[in-house]
């Protein structure tokens, strides 16, 4: 006889439930959906992939003799960046400020986080063509749609740091008599301001990315001449501008990268 | 004479619970009170309703007036409360310093009631007002941490930059919050012994909220001691026997009477003893023969 007794009645980990098999069956009903609606085709890929081995090989070899001009250009995209991402972080951080739900009442921070969003759901090639048509072709169109674009996120994010403060600090501040905006300079923004700064960098850091294509609907900088090459079927040249573009922006995030492990 | 504290029928509740039960009470400038009672009993309530960081209940009759100044009536605060507040020094069982901030920033914002709105945002101090800080620090006893984080302090240090941020403040009346309750018990030694210095040396009225009695009964003539909501006892310190105590708390009088190390460590060094009990029991026997 066994001194341990037999376990008549185990606890066995619970069975694929219906609830899983559901979600499951959902997805593939709305990926089948959608194949029609997508003009998926992938027998195309390939019967016409001697075509297109033959579109790649035209890339090759990169065409760099205009590469004065193209980094010139790729200089002029980086300084969109950084106009549009130290204009919004000028703008986010009172905006941020109140759209904090700790710090304002809600008819002040709910309007706001309104505008926030609604900056935020125009991507900025659309801010772009419109500012295009405002202020005329140039990096200056680029400038605006990524600051107000920019703005958007950057002021919702530093509100959610606002909101994931301690507030014991603060209460200390206030006891000292101190005004509201004391107690913000004083007790809120050093809590703040590691993330604040990380988040500026991550913002500048996509920010390059996103000035280069909005180049491509004539906000200036690298994209106007991307676009011009697509157009033009010179793809030797959009194979160094592409190159270009690669590298200077994994060199912006290494750097940011570096920057913000400092900070946090 | 103009009390320095004057709390009359104090009525706060938290949804159904009643956590004040109109409180009615005096503190004469220069006092040194302890406010005792069981966690729960509204010591740190009151405190808050003295600083004005809490209002009391909207429809009652509650007044809280401090050196002739209205903090709150009617459970809404005085609309010159900034100005209020700056009498008021506040310490907090969490010490509630700016952690990032070096030390003394956290000492000057005691000066923020006192400078112009743009100074006070942008930490532009005279040299004249950090000598203010530097030398609260000194009297604290880390004058020489002034250039640090706050966070990088311990917690009675910590504790120490929060009463100098009272003293740059020259707050006439201080209100401490638990001021021991994290602290080991040398820190908690040190910061008692600054309380009662400021109290003796600056005539400044300082109101301590304690857990536990035998700590009111040595740095505080008189002791104020709360039961869920109500004053049960106001007098002389040296009246609260373990009997007087056991009457007013039944049961929940174990805790405010217990006796873990650090208290019993206070017991030991003081010099002049005050009788606690008329039969001690063997705890303080072993810190007076010890």
């Amino acid at each position: 006889m066994s001194s341990i007794a037999p376990a008549t009645n185990p606890q066995l980990p619970p069975r694929v439930s219906l609830l899983t098999l559901l979600i499951w069956g959902g997805v593939l009903a709305l990926l089948a959906a959608s194949w029609q609606g997508a003009d998926m085709r992938p027998a195309e890929l390939w019967r016409d992939s001697s075509n297109m081995a033959k579109f790649a090989a035209d890339f090759f070899p990169p065409n760099f003799t205009n590469w004065r001009f193209y980094l010139s250009e790729m200089l002029v995209t980086l300084q969109i960046a950084i106009w549009g991402t130290a204009l919004a972080l000028v703008c986010s951080i009172p905006l941020g400020l109140l759209a904090s739900s700790n710090l304002t009442p809600w008819w002040i921070h709910q309007p706001v986080r309104r505008v926030l969003d609604s900056c935020r759901a125009i991507n900025e090639m659309v801010f772009a063509m419109l500012f295009v048509v405002a202020v005329g072709l140039g990096p200056f169109a680029g400038v605006l749609a990524l600051w107000v674009h920019t703005t958007g996120t950057l002021a919702k994010l530093f509100s959610e740091a606002v909101e994931a403060i301690d507030p014991q600090p603060v209460e200390g501040i206030r006891a000292t008599g101190a005004n509201n905006l004391e107690e913000i300079a004083f007790g809120v923004i050093p809590q703040v301001m590691p993330l604040w700064m990380s988040y500026t960098l991550y913002r500048l850091e996509a920010n390059v990315r996103s000035a280069s294509v909005v180049g491509m609907v004539g906000a200036g900088g690298i994209g106007v001449v991307l676009w011009e090459v697509i157009r033009g079927f010179y793809y030797a040249e959009t194979c160094a501008l592409l190159i270009i573009i690669v590298l200077t922006v994994t060199g912006i995030d290494t750097i940011s990268a570096r920057l913000r492990k400092i900070f946090v | 004479m103009q009390p320095a504290i004057r709390v009359t029928n104090l009525v706060k509740s938290f949804g159904n619970q009643r956590a004040l039960n109109s409180v009615t009470l005096e503190i004469m400038p220069g006092e040194m009170v302890a406010l005792i009672g069981a966690s729960g009993s509204g010591k740190s309530t009151l405190l808050r309703h003295l600083a004005g960081l809490i209002v009391a209940d909207k429809d009652s009759a509650s007044e809280v007036v401090v050196h002739g100044r209205t903090v709150q009536s009617g459970g809404r605060l005085a609309r010159d409360i900034r100005s209020v507040r700056a009498n008021i020094g506040v310490v907090f069982q969490q010490f509630n310093l700016v952690g990032r901030l070096p030390v003394i920033t956290n000492v000057m914002a005691g000066m923020l009631s006192r400078v112009s709105l743009i100074r006070g945002m942008f930490r532009l101090f005279l040299h004249s007002e950090y000598l203010l800080g530097q030398e609260a620090l000194n009297r604290v006893g880390i004058g020489e941490r002034a250039a640090q984080r706050a966070s990088t302090l311990s917690g009675g240090q910590q504790q120490r930059a929060a009463i100098a941020r009272t003293l740059v403040q020259r707050a006439k009346v201080v209100l401490a919050d638990e001021p021991i309750a994290s602290l080991d018990p040398e820190s908690s030694r040190r910061v008692m012994e600054i309380l009662a210095t400021i109290h003796r040396e600056d005539r400044s009225t300082v109101v301590v909220s304690l857990h536990q009695v035998n700590v009111a009964i040595k740095y505080c003539p008189r002791t104020i001691a709360l039961r869920r909501g109500d004053v049960v006892f106001d007098g002389p310190s040296t009246q609260l026997t373990p009997a007087l105590l056991r009457d007013l708390y039944g049961a929940e009088a174990d805790e405010i009477l217990a006796l873990p190390d650090h208290i019993s460590l206070l017991q030991e060094r003081t010099d002049n003893v005050v009788p606690l009990h008329s039969q001690p029991s063997p705890a303080t026997q072993a810190a007076q023969t010890g």
